[in-house]
């Protein structure tokens, strides 16, 4: 707290500098006051005008300034209350991170990792743009709480540009307590996995460590080091403002809050704020679709008929063997293959691989060419009982949850599309579209599932 | 309380020796690309000198026994 104060003078003393911007805001607040009245229900995080991003004046003007603490600690205690949980994908108690990070000696260091390396998500890159203001307050205000000197924000070079405007105008309003450095993410798939983040700062390659140790523990430079993710940051900005009761106003029991997903579906793909809870058939039009993926690229397809009685949350879904991730909901049109689909997102995902790991380095692209031999017609028939066998291989024997990630999106499409491979080991397909494969067909197939360029996707690929 | 040892592989820096599963062959067998999979269960006591010994010979250095 003593190192916490003379930091906190020079905030207000800025402040009251350029008071004519900002005059109608108070300068400072105490834990628990509310900045203002927020209006209930959704959007919490996302522009009042849809698609009109908030620059700081509308910012301060919807939000008002950062509540800093004055000291350390306080918001952990509010994100325990509010039961605010990483929006990255893995579910973690967002305060336990914040506690093991806050205990630590010495040095310390905060990153809002902004690294959405999913190509099937986008919600970190439409929040950065929209709100940065609101993912930099978060940041500050972690930082406050656990008493880190060193914060970065760790984003695709497509961002860098709105985030690198927002700090020059919230240096000039006095707005932050550390100072933050961008730093560019790689373009892969793993660029946001904790440790390979703390790899990459650190001047290394953006490729996962061993855990032991936790970056909580020894992460960018030995410094105990707290890896956010941006939204989760963002939702901590709201809850230090509006406290956890707010938060809770939203959302289920046990997983409250408003969370960022992806949709895609036959009419398009968007970004969307919803309330944990909801029923996905409320979120995501099922017309017409065969199969949902839930989760992403290491997530599970379930059959579109079970998706009506589902709701976005993790109760829901475990028992369907999902979970919400990362907030991705893909629901497959009937004219698509869905094991075309699976087979080049886990080319694309063995071709991710880092490389370092036995299990991985060789059972990933073992999958991904028994699941082009899937997606081909007239497959042999030990394939299927490859894929079962080489997904619990691969499971658990990782630095990393890669190899798991990719196993489980492998079981489910298994599962899900079952029907289909028995259509395809009699030289058929369901798919409109997919009327020849093994043939001209594939070159033309167009698919649903967004990619990167370069993975390949020639007929070759096909049996 | 008693402390147990359970075996660990570092997977990154495995290279698939398979020197353990040779020397521990009750506690690690090699997939079939030549990576061990390990007992997730605590090294029992009758066979703590031989877990020793495999930790030991792995030229990796990615065998461990950690203290849980």
């Amino acid at each position: 707290m003593m190192t916490m104060a003379p930091v906190n003078q020079r905030v207000n003393e800025t402040a009251n500098g350029t008071a004519n911007e900002t005059a109608d805001e108070p300068a400072n607040r105490t834990a628990g006051a509310p900045a203002q009245q927020q209006r209930p229900g959704l959007p919490r995080l996302l522009p009042l005008v849809p698609g009109v991003p908030e620059d700081l004046r509308a910012h301060l003007a919807r939000y008002g300034r950062p509540p800093y603490q004055g000291g350390r600690g306080h918001l952990i205690q509010a994100a325990e209350q509010a039961g605010l949980t990483g929006r990255g994908g893995a579910a973690f108690p967002a305060h336990r991170k914040l506690a093991i990070v806050a205990r630590g000696r010495g040095r310390k260091v905060i990153v809002a990792n902004g690294a959405e390396s999913e190509p099937a998500s986008h919600k970190d890159a439409v929040l950065l743009r929209a709100a940065p203001n609101l993912v930099l307050d978060g940041l500050q205000l972690a930082a406050e709480a656990i008493g880190a000197s060193e914060a970065y924000l760790y984003v695709h070079p497509g961002v860098s540009a709105e985030i690198t405007r927002a700090l020059g105008q919230r240096a000039a309003a006095g707005l932050d307590l550390v100072s933050v450095t961008i730093a560019e993410a790689p373009p892969r798939f793993l660029a946001g996995q904790e440790s390979a983040l703390v790899n990459r700062l650190g001047g290394g390659p953006a490729v996962p460590t061993f855990v032991p140790p936790r970056v909580t523990e020894r992460g960018l430079g030995g410094a105990p080091t707290l890896v956010q993710n941006v939204e989760t940051l963002a939702h901590l900005a709201l809850i230090a403002r509006y406290g956890p009761r707010w938060f809770r106003a939203l959302g289920t029991r046990n997983e409250p809050g408003s969370m960022l997903a992806t949709l895609h579906s036959k009419v398009g793909s968007q970004v969307v704020e919803a309330e944990i809870g909801v029923p996905l058939r409320t979120l995501i039009p099922l017309e017409g679709a065969q199969a949902v993926l839930i989760g992403g690229y290491h997530g599970t397809w379930l059959p579109a008929g079970l998706i009506g009685t589902l709701t976005l949350d993790n109760a829901a879904l475990k028992g369907h063997g999902a979970a919400v991730g990362a907030g991705v909901i893909a629901a497959l049109p009937a004219d698509r293959c869905g094991l075309v689909e699976a087979a080049w997102v886990v080319r694309y995902l063995a071709a991710e691989s880092a490389g370092q790991c036995g299990p991985c380095l060789n059972g990933l692209p073992r999958m991904a060419a028994a699941l082009a031999e899937l997606a081909g017609r007239g497959h042999r028939r030990q394939v299927r009982a490859d894929l079962e066998r080489w997904s619990g291989l691969v499971t658990g024997r990782g630095a990393c949850n890669h190899p798991d990630g990719t196993a489980r999106f492998v079981r489910s499409t298994l599962t899900t599309f079952a029907p289909e491979i028995a259509l395809h080991a009699r030289g058929q397909c369901s798919a409109i579209n997919h009327g020849a494969i093994g043939s001209r067909g594939a070159a033309s197939y167009q698919p649903f599932l967004p990619l990167p360029d370069g993975v390949p996707m020639t007929e070759e690929d096909w049996v | 309380m008693t402390m147990v040892d359970t075996l660990r592989v570092n997977p990154i820096n495995c290279t698939g020796h398979g020197v353990c599963a040779e020397l521990l062959p009750e506690l690690v067998t090699l997939d079939e690309w030549g990576y061990p999979i390990v007992d997730p269960h605590p090294v029992p006591p009758s066979l703590d000198l031989e877990a020793r010994r495999a930790v030991a010979a792995c030229p990796a250095l990615a065998l461990k026994l950690l203290r849980t």
